[in-house]
This record gives C-alpha cells, sequence and structure tokens, in this order.
C-alpha cells in the first residue's frame, strides 16, 4: 500500500543523509584547516556551504510537495515537519562551519597550543551531528536522547577551552586578537551542538509526537 | 458541556451477523464528531441506531446502552417519532421531496401539528437561514425543490432536518455526492452549526474529517478501535490500525 509515497519517503530520508554528510564534512574540514593552518582548505569550505543551502532548498521542496499532494497525517505528516525543522538547524550549521573557516583564513596559518582542545571539542560536535541525523533516519529515540545528553559534554569543552583561553592571555602566550579569535571558534563548536541537539528534539518529536516544552 | 449521548457495551446483530462489538463512546453535546472506516465497518449503521433507524430493518438485535440525555432510548417510554424529531437525519444523496422548496421546510413543523401560516413561515426561513441557503432561495420558495443545484438541495434538507428543532444532525456522508465547492459550504455550515447543535457525521474524506470534526471515532470490523480530539487522532494516534487506516496503510 502507499508504494509511491513510501518511496518518495525514503527520497527525503537519502536527501537528509547527504545534507548531513554535508554538513559533517563542511565541520570536519573546519576544524582541519584550523588545526592545519590550511588556509587553501578553509576557503573551500564556503563550497560546501552553498551546496548546503541549496540541498536545504531542494528538501524544503520536496516537503512542500509531499504536504501538497500526500496531505500527509500521523506519523507521515510528523516526519515531514520534523524534516523541514532539522533541515533548519543543519543549514545553521553549514553556516557555522563556514563561520570558522573565515576565522582560520583570518588567522593566516597562526597556530597556538589551544587547538587539541579544540579540536576534541570539534570531534564531539562532528558525533553529535552524525548521530542527530542518523537518529532521524533509522528512527531511534534511544539514539536522540544520546545525543542531547552529548550537548552537556560539548558545553563543558566550551568551558575549559575558555578557561585555556584566558591562561593564554594571562601568560601573554597570545595576542588579543587571536585570543578572540579561538572563542569565537569554539562558541561557533558549542552552537553547533545546540543544532544537533534541536535536531534531535525533532527526532523524538517525529517518533512519539511529543516535543520537549510542547 | 456534557454528553448528550452515551453509548456503552453496544452490540448490534443483523440476524447472525454481529455487525457492531461492544461499543462504547461519548457524543459531547455542540460538537462534531467524526465517524471514519473503511467500508463495511458499522460505523453508518452505528450512526442509524442514535435514532433507531435501524428499528425499520428485520432481524436487527441490539444489546447494551445508549443514552440520550440520560434516557434509554431502547426503553418503551420513549416516543420514538420524538426521538427523530430531537435526532434529526442527513443522508449521502440529496433527498428533497418532489414539493417546492417551502414545502419541504414545512413538512416536518406541519407533520408535527403546526399549521398556523405566520407560524409556518418563520420556522421555514429560520429554518433556511440556518442552513445558509435563505440568500439563494428567499424569492423562490414556491419553486420545485428538484429544481435546484446538488448542494443546494443538500442544504435544503439539512434545512428540512433542523424545521423541526432538533437537537442532534446525524450526517451519513453529507458531501460524497458534491462537488468541492458545495462540499466547501456543507463543511463550513457544518461549524456554524454546532453553536446550536449536536454533529455527528459519517466521512470517507479523511481531510474533512480533519478539518471539520472536534473528535474523531475510527471503526473497524464492527469494533470502535479509538476516539479521542480529531488533532490528536490525525497527529499522534494511539493505536497502530488508526496509524495504518488514516496513513493510507490498511491492510
Amino acid at each position: 500500500m502507499r508504494n509511491r509515497f513510501d518511496e518518495q519517503l525514503f527520497e527525503l530520508n537519502r536527501e537528509i543523509i547527504e545534507m548531513g554528510a554535508l554538513c559533517e564534512e563542511a565541520i570536519s574540514n573546519a576544524v582541519k584547516a584550523l588545526v592545519t593552518g590550511d588556509v587553501i582548505l578553509a576557503g573551500s569550505i564556503k563550497e560546501k556551504d552553498n551546496a548546503i543551502d541549496q540541498k536545504e532548498r531542494d528538501i524544503e521542496n520536496r516537503c512542500m510537495k509531499l504536504l501538497l499532494h500526500q496531505q500527509p497525517v500521523a506519523r507521515d505528516l510528523r516526519t515531514i515537519s520534523a524534516a523541514m525543522k532539522l533541515i533548519t538547524d543543519m543549514e545553521r550549521i553549514g553556516d557555522q562551519a563556514d563561520d570558522i573557516a573565515e576565522i582560520v583564513v583570518f588567522l593566516d596559518g597562526h597556530i597556538v597550543d589551544n587547538m587539541e582542545l579544540i579540536e576534541e571539542m570539534a570531534q564531539e560536535t562532528i558525533k553529535m551531528v552524525t548521530n542527530s541525523v542518523d537518529a532521524f533516519v533509522i528512527k531511534d529515540i534511544a539514539l536522540a536522547q544520546q545525543v542531547i545528553e552529548q550537548d552537556d559534554i560539548v558545553d563543558d569543552y566550551f568551558l575549559r577551552v575558555k578557561r585555556g583561553i584566558i591562561s593564554l592571555i594571562t601568560d601573554q602566550a597570545v595576542n588579543g586578537e587571536v585570543a578572540l579569535d579561538l572563542l569565537m571558534i569554539s562558541k561557533y563548536f558549542e552552537r553547533i551542538g545546540d543544532h544537533a541537539t534541536n535536531i534531535a528534539e525533532w527526532v523524538i518529536y517525529s517518533i512519539t509526537g511529543m516535543h520537549k516544552g510542547a | 458541556m456534557s454528553n448528550i449521548i452515551t453509548v456503552k457495551d453496544m452490540c448490534l446483530w443483523y440476524g447472525d451477523h454481529k455487525a457492531l462489538n461492544n461499543v462504547n463512546i461519548d457524543i459531547l453535546e455542540k460538537s462534531i464528531t467524526a465517524l471514519i472506516g473503511p467500508s463495511g465497518c458499522g460505523k453508518s449503521t452505528f450512526l442509524k441506531t442514535l435514532n433507531r433507524m435501524n428499528d425499520l430493518i428485520p432481524n436487527v438485535k441490539i444489546t447494551g446502552d445508549v443514552r440520550y440525555e440520560g434516557n434509554d432510548i431502547f426503553s418503551k417510554e420513549i416516543d420514538v417519532n420524538q426521538l427523530r424529531k430531537e435526532i434529526g437525519m442527513v443522508f449521502q444523496k440529496p433527498n428533497p421531496f418532489p414539493m417546492s422548496i417551502y414545502d419541504n421546510v414545512a413538512y416536518g413543523p406541519r407533520t408535527h401539528g403546526i399549521t398556523n401560516k405566520v407560524e409556518l413561515d418563520e420556522i421555514v426561513e429560520r429554518a433556511l437561514r440556518d442552513a445558509a441557503i435563505w440568500d439563494e432561495v428567499k424569492d423562490r420558495l414556491k419553486k420545485n425543490a428538484l429544481g435546484m443545484s446538488g448542494g443546494q438541495q443538500q442544504r435544503l434538507c439539512i434545512a428540512r432536518a433542523l424545521a423541526v428543532q432538533p437537537k442532534i444532525l446525524l450526517m451519513d456522508e453529507p458531501t460524497s455526492a458534491l462537488d468541492p465547492i458545495s462540499t466547501a459550504h456543507i463543511e463550513d455550515l457544518a461549524i456554524e452549526l454546532k453553536e446550536k447543535y449536536t454533529i455527528v457525521m459519517v466521512t470517507h474524506n479523511m481531510q474533512q474529517a480533519v478539518r471539520v470534526s472536534d473528535y474523531t471515532a475510527f471503526f473497524l470490523l464492527g469494533e470502535l478501535v479509538e476516539v479521542g480530539p480529531t488533532d490528536d487522532i490525525f497527529s499522534k494516534p494511539q493505536d497502530k490500525r488508526t496509524e495504518d487506516y488514516i496513513t493510507g496503510r490498511f491492510g
């Protein structure tokens, strides 16, 4: 029954996986560029961000068409409305990866000691993004819940990075501008964690019909 | 608001065939309740039980408790004509009598003994106004009702049901024979009517149930599977059978 509609929902999932993969690449390239000071790699993230924006519009169109053609109800309605919400968060993740890359270009190969911690933080946020998208695709509440809990770890990283930057300033090991740039970068990663958390909350809604705070 | 109808453990047999199995439902007054389910699931049978239209079918046996305003509708003290006056019915296909628009609406009140012209005029106008068709027909009340469009005929049938001042309107797929514009008229009308009346509506159109009703009851194989606020039923149904039916993955 409803083979065609089910195929279209399958296609929607496929596109969301692709968009998720683009986001993961954008973040991991951003962190790689940061750690290695690779300005060219940093410059290439803009293209990824553009591809993410395009994907958002494609998925949006697909969802609008599904709403119009299939007039979905119950879990179908929840899946499609959750998809429309979570691509907005994915799009913001793309923007933030690009914001980080812009700062890397600005730093122009300037590498400081505090990078390991930021790198670990970045790996943690990438995991959150991957898990949140996977949770949507395989409809896994436990995995979505895990993402929400992971956000505390990322928040904790942010505080540690901040403290690290403060000591760098105290020790006069870094100039003020670079210190602020590093703080901005870690804040962007922290925000990426928040967006992954939002995605996970929409995943839970799509499965249970209950959204946090509703 | 209180329950105008309460149904407890109702079963219904057509001969040996059990068409309704242990139905329990409360109908809230001045609300619209949609009955949905696949053909043959018992929803129309259930609807017709509420004003004892099933009495007209031979070999029907009903058990359980059905109360209208607290009174057992199968009790010997119940006047069936009075019950059907208070619980009116509108059918799938518009079925105006082959007489004038005026006489169609005046038919019920006349049957109930009203002959005063001024009084009848008032009743007819009020019923036609309530059925949102007065402006379209006020200049041709003496014209034959069969000359109206399908949508107008259906609203006339609603006016005819309203003329005897019912409390409940039962509607059995009231728009399935109508075009989209007439359907929209009837849907808007139903929402206006619930200010004064209680409506129970059988529909095969899911979107109609979503648009119009406050509560939705899903029937399957003679069983009331799930009933609840319409928004809940269509966004997060509790029973997998409801989910499968409304999302079109039934069977």
